[in-house]
C-alpha cells in the first residue's frame, strides 16, 4: 500500500520533470490509465484487482494490457482486429485433426474444444506423478503417449496455436493456479528465482516488474510481467510467443545464461508468475509490441 | 639530427605516460567511505565528450536506459528508473561519482544500477546478450570509459 503511494508521487514527479525538460518520450511511455477496462468482443475482462495474499511485494495487480499504447490496446478488443487470432483458428482446426499412429485427434478423446474451458486458469499444475507440468507438457503427453504422434517444439507455431485455442476457452475466467499441497515446493522454487539477480547486469524479475512497473527502461514501458494474456502475439516478430520464451528473453536481457524452454526451472517460475496474476482474467491471445 | 632528437623525445614521453598510467584492474579498486573511489582508475584524465557518448550509446554505458539528463534533450526515450541527473557535478565529489559508476552497490545498498567495473560475483553470467554461458567476463565499461563518464557527470551542474 505504502509502496503504491510512493510510486504515484514518483510518477507525478517524473511527468513534471519531463514536461520541464521537454525530453522526447515514446508513445508507450505515457503514464497508463490504470482504470481503463478491457472488453474483448464486448465481454469485460478483469484487468485490475487486489494482489493474492501470498504475494507481499504487490498490493494491486494489473494486466499487461493496461501498459500498452492505445493502438496496441485496441487490437485486443475484437477478435477480427487481433492478429493473433489467426493462429488460434489454426489451433481449433488442429484440435480435430487426426495425427499419429493411433489414428486419433485431440477431439477423439476430449470431444468438443469448449470442454477445455477452465483448463488455462489452472496451468501450470502438478500431474498425477507429482511433477509440475505446463500446458505444453500436457499437450505433448497426449500427442506422444495417446496419439502416437511426434511431440511439438515448445515454442513452435503448431504448439502455440494449440495453446492459444485452449486458452481462449477460458477467456474472462480469473487465473487460479494452485500454490499449496504438491505445488508448494515448485512455487517456492519459482519465488526464489523471481527474486534472484541474474547475469552480469544483476537484475531480478522483481527489479523490473515489481519495483519499477509503470516506469520506463529506455523506450520500454514496464508492466508487472503478468502472464494472464499468453500466448502473446508480438507485433515485432509477427507470431505467437510462449510464456517460457518470454521468460528466456528477459533473463537473456540481464546478460545471463538462460534456461531451456520446458526446463524444470522455467516451469517452476511459470507457476510462480502465474500465481502473481491469480484473479486476473485469462485474455486468450494478447497483443504486444 | 634535430628531427631524430624530437622523435626520440616523443617516444620517451609516450613511454613515461604508459608507465605512469597503471590501470587498476576490476576487483582491485579500493572503495572508501560511502563507496567513494579516490584514485583514478587509469591516471589519464577523463574526456567529458567521450563520456557523453558512453552515457548515451546502447552498446556502451546505456545510462539513458535508466536516467534522464535534461541537457541531452535530443536523445530520445530516456528512462526514469534512476534519478534525473542534472546537478550531480555539484552534489557529488569526483571520488563519489567514480565509486557510483564503478560499482554503485557500495554507495546505494542493493541498488538496481549495474556494476560497470566488476568481473566476478555474478549468478549465471552470460556471453553478452546471447543467452549462452559466459566464456570470459569483461567489465561492462573499460577503466578509461569509467573515467570519461565521470568527467561527463562532473559537467552536469545547474
Ligand atoms: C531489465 C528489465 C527486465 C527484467 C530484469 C525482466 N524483465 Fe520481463 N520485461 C521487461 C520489458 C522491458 C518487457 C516489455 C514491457 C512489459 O510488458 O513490461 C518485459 C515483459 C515481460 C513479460 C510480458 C508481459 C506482457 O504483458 O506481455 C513477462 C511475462 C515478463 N517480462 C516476465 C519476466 C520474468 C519472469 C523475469 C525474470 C526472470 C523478467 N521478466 C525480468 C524487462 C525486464
Ligand atoms: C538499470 C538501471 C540503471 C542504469 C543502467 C544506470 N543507473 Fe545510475 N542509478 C540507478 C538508480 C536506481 C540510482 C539511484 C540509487 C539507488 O537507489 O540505487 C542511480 C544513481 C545514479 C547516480 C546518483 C544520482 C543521485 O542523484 O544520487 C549517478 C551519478 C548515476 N546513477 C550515474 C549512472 C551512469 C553514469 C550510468 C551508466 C554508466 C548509470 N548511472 C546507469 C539506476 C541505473
Amino acid at each position: 500500500m505504502k509502496r503504491t503511494q510512493v510510486k504515484t508521487v514518483l510518477v507525478v514527479a517524473a511527468v513534471a520533470a519531463l514536461a520541464l525538460a521537454g525530453v522526447a518520450r515514446a508513445d508507450e511511455a505515457m503514464a497508463p490509465n490504470m482504470s481503463k477496462v478491457l472488453e474483448i468482443n464486448g465481454e469485460k475482462m478483469i484487468t485490475h484487482t487486489k494482489a493474492p495474499k501470498n504475494i507481499p511485494g504487490l498490493s494491486e495487480i494489473y494486466s499487461g494490457w493496461l501498459f500498452r499504447s492505445p493502438s496496441t490496446q485496441t487490437m485486443e478488443t475484437d477478435d477480427i482486429d487481433n492478429p493473433g487470432m489467426s493462429g488460434e483458428a489454426m489451433g481449433e482446426i488442429e484440435w480435430a485433426n487426426v495425427d499419429g499412429t493411433a489414428g486419433k485427434s485431440c477431439a477423439s478423446c476430449h470431444g468438443d474444444l469448449a470442454k477445455m474451458k477452465g483448463v488455462r486458469t489452472q496451468m501450470p499444475k502438478v500431474n498425477k506423478a507429482g511433477v509440475l507440468w505446463s500446458m505444453e507438457n500436457y499437450i505433448n503427453d497426449c500427442r506422444t503417449t495417446r496419439m502416437g504422434a511426434k511431440p511439438w517444439k515448445w515454442s513452435g507455431a503448431n504448439m502455440q496455436d494449440m495453446v492459444a485455442a485452449i486458452s481462449v476457452q477460458s477467456r474472462g475466467m480469473p487465473m487460479d493456479v494452485k500454490t499449496d499441497g504438491k505445488a508448494a515446493k515448485y512455487w517456492k522454487e519459482g519465488e526464489k528465482m523471481y527474486y534472484t539477480r541474474y547475469g552480469q547486469l544483476q537484475l531480478s524479475c522483481s527489479n523490473c516488474h515489481e519495483d519499477h512497473y509503470g516506469d520506463n527502461i529506455r523506450a520500454d514501458h514496464l508492466s508487472q510481467g503478468q502472464i494472464n494474456g499468453f500466448p502473446t502475439y508480438r507485433l515485432k516478430t509477427g507470431k505467437l510467443t510462449s510464456i517460457q520464451n518470454r521468460f528466456k528473453g528477459c533473463i537473456r536481457d540481464t546478460r545471463a545464461q538462460t534456461y531451456a524452454e520446458g526446463s524444470p526451472e522455467l516451469t517452476a517460475l511459470e507457476l510462480y508468475v502465474a500465481s502473481r496474476g491469480n484473479g486476473l482474467s485469462v485474455e486468450g491471445v494478447s497483443v504486444r509490441p | 639530427m634535430m628531427r631524430k632528437f624530437a622523435l626520440s623525445a616523443v617516444a620517451c614521453v609516450f613511454a613515461a605516460g604508459l608507465a605512469q598510467a597503471e590501470t587498476i584492474p576490476p576487483g582491485k579498486v579500493v572503495f572508501g567511505d560511502g563507496g567513494a573511489v579516490s584514485e583514478s582508475l587509469t591516471g589519464v584524465p577523463g574526456d567529458a565528450a567521450r563520456g557523453e557518448k558512453v552515457f548515451v550509446t546502447k552498446s556502451e554505458g546505456n545510462c539513458v536506459a535508466c536516467h534522464q539528463v535534461p541537457i541531452l534533450s535530443k536523445v530520445q526515450f530516456q528512462g526514469n528508473i534512476g534519478p534525473v541527473l542534472e546537478d550531480v557535478g555539484n552534489t557529488y565529489t569526483t571520488a563519489q561519482l567514480r565509486g557510483i559508476v564503478t560499482d554503485a552497490k557500495h554507495t546505494f545498498d542493493g541498488s538496481m544500477m549495474p556494476s560497470f567495473y566488476k568481473v566476478s560475483g555474478f549468478i549465471r553470467p552470460g556471453d553478452g546478450f546471447t543467452g549462452k554461458a559466459a566464456k570470459e567476463i569483461n567489465p561492462l565499461l573499460t577503466a578509461q570509459q569509467v573515467e570519461d563518464v565521470v568527467a561527463f557527470l562532473q559537467t552536469l551542474k545547474h
